[in-house]
């Protein structure tokens, strides 16, 4: 096959997105492209690691050995979703071991709201059913992603994510039907969780420089604020169906628009968050830093043996 | 001693006798049994599973891409379609 030029390659890569045909590990992409994924999936991959932490530090005081049993599993999933997506970035030619240690030396970002502490059992069930629930409508967008594995991944993880809402959904319901402590505990933890679940779809696009590229490539198919959108919509009526309250005095349906109002997040605040100075930063890099050590003989071990 | 980038092999996941194996993901690890096991636990942890394969990722031999003319047809195939021909679909009436 006769050589092509530079430009001949983007103008028949970019053809080929429009189509809506897959980018495969072997295809010729730009550069930047590439880059671009590399640093979605692996950003997107800590998270999942990451998000152990906030609900795993609940297992030994789950209440009762159902909700135990639940929350093991749920924990698992987002390890095994984050070896899926280490695996997707892999694909593109980045080490793991690079990835780990962008990750433990606080280079790397990751999803801001796992970086906010859990002090109550309710966390555990306002995480399960409001972050799972934002994270699967911007994960059920990605699965249509132009980059083959990163949607295959998608696929896969959405599945055990509809498990991760309504296990959350459950034992939130369960305390919305308690006692009045109880009500007031789950109320509490949707105040705390309201605006970081807000923020996970990033800012607004205008303000976020990557999104132009991403949507252009269709990497995501969506924005960040038509995700907020969607998340806002689907989940304000399921809060007000509990008898619980929306932490926002202007969140209402607009009739004009079909959509929800609701009070924009301090964007500032997520800056801070994600650039490691959120209220857990250090605590959770300190958490998989041990772990990482701790495992240090294993893959030696492993290694040797191989 | 540092990290070593270990190997990445493919997974091939059967549901249950008699079906396909069917390319899953892969997982990373530093030998076959290693890679069957974490391949059990990140494809066959929940729903029913009856085997899997393992294929070191490098040792799969593929086609390019980005070459189009492997798949070319030069002729017309279409007489090796059964829907190019006018015959009753049920053989055995
Ligand atoms: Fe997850
Ligand atoms: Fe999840």
């Amino acid at each position: 096959m006769a050589e092509m030029s530079e430009a001949a390659r983007l103008t028949d890569f970019e053809a080929r997105i429009d189509r809506g045909e897959k980018i495969e590990p072997g295809d010729w992409m730009p550069d930047a492209y590439r880059q671009n994924l590399i640093r979605m999936i692996s950003q997107h991959a800590h998270s999942e690691i990451v998000g152990q932490l906030p609900e795993g530090k609940w297992i030994p005081y789950a209440p009762g050995f159902r909700r135990k049993l639940t929350l093991i599993a749920k924990v698992q999933d987002e390890a095994g979703h984050g070896q899926l997506l280490y695996a997707a970035a892999e694909s593109l030619g980045k080490t793991r071991e690079a990835m780990m240690d962008e990750l433990l030396s606080g280079k790397a970002k990751y999803a801001n709201v796992f970086n906010y502490p859990t002090p109550h059992w309710a966390d555990v069930g306002v995480i399960g059913w409001l972050v799972d629930t934002a994270a699967v409508i911007n994960q059920t967008m990605l699965a249509q992603s132009s980059y083959g594995p990163y949607g295959r991944a998608m696929r896969r993880i959405c599945y055990e994510e509809s498990f991760h809402i309504k296990q959350g959904y459950d034992a939130v319901l369960a305390m919305a039907r308690g006692t009045a402590a109880q009500r007031l505990a789950a109320q509490e933890a949707i105040d705390r969780w309201w605006y970081p679940t807000l923020m996970m779809s990033g800012p607004p696009d205008s303000m976020s420089t990557h999104s132009r590229l991403a949507l252009r490539w269709r990497i995501k198919t969506k924005s960040n604020e038509q995700v907020r959108q969607e998340f806002v919509d689907h989940i304000v009526p399921q809060i007000r169906a509990l008898g619980l309250t929306v932490p926002d005095a202007d969140c209402a349906f607009d009739a004009a628009t079909g959509h929800h109002r609701y009070t924009q997040p301090d964007w500032e605040e997520l800056k801070r968050v994600v650039s490691g100075h959120g209220p857990c930063n250090q605590e959770r890099l300190a958490v998989r830093r041990k772990a990482h050590e701790e495992g240090r003989w294993v893959r030696e071990a492993l290694q040797v043996a191989s | 001693m540092t990290d070593t980038q270990w190997s990445t092999w493919e997974v091939f996941h059967q549901t249950k006798r008699g079906d396909p194996h069917e390319h899953v993901g892969s997982v990373h690890a530093p030998d076959p049994q290693m890679a069957l096991q974490l391949a059990r636990d990140q494809f066959a942890r929940r729903l029913k599973c009856s085997s899997l394969w393992v294929v070191r990722t490098s040792d799969i031999v593929m086609t390019d891409y980005q070459d189009p003319t492997f798949f070319a047809q030069t002729t017309d195939k279409s007489y090796r379609d059964p829907k190019a021909f006018d015959a009753p679909e049920k053989r055995h009436p």
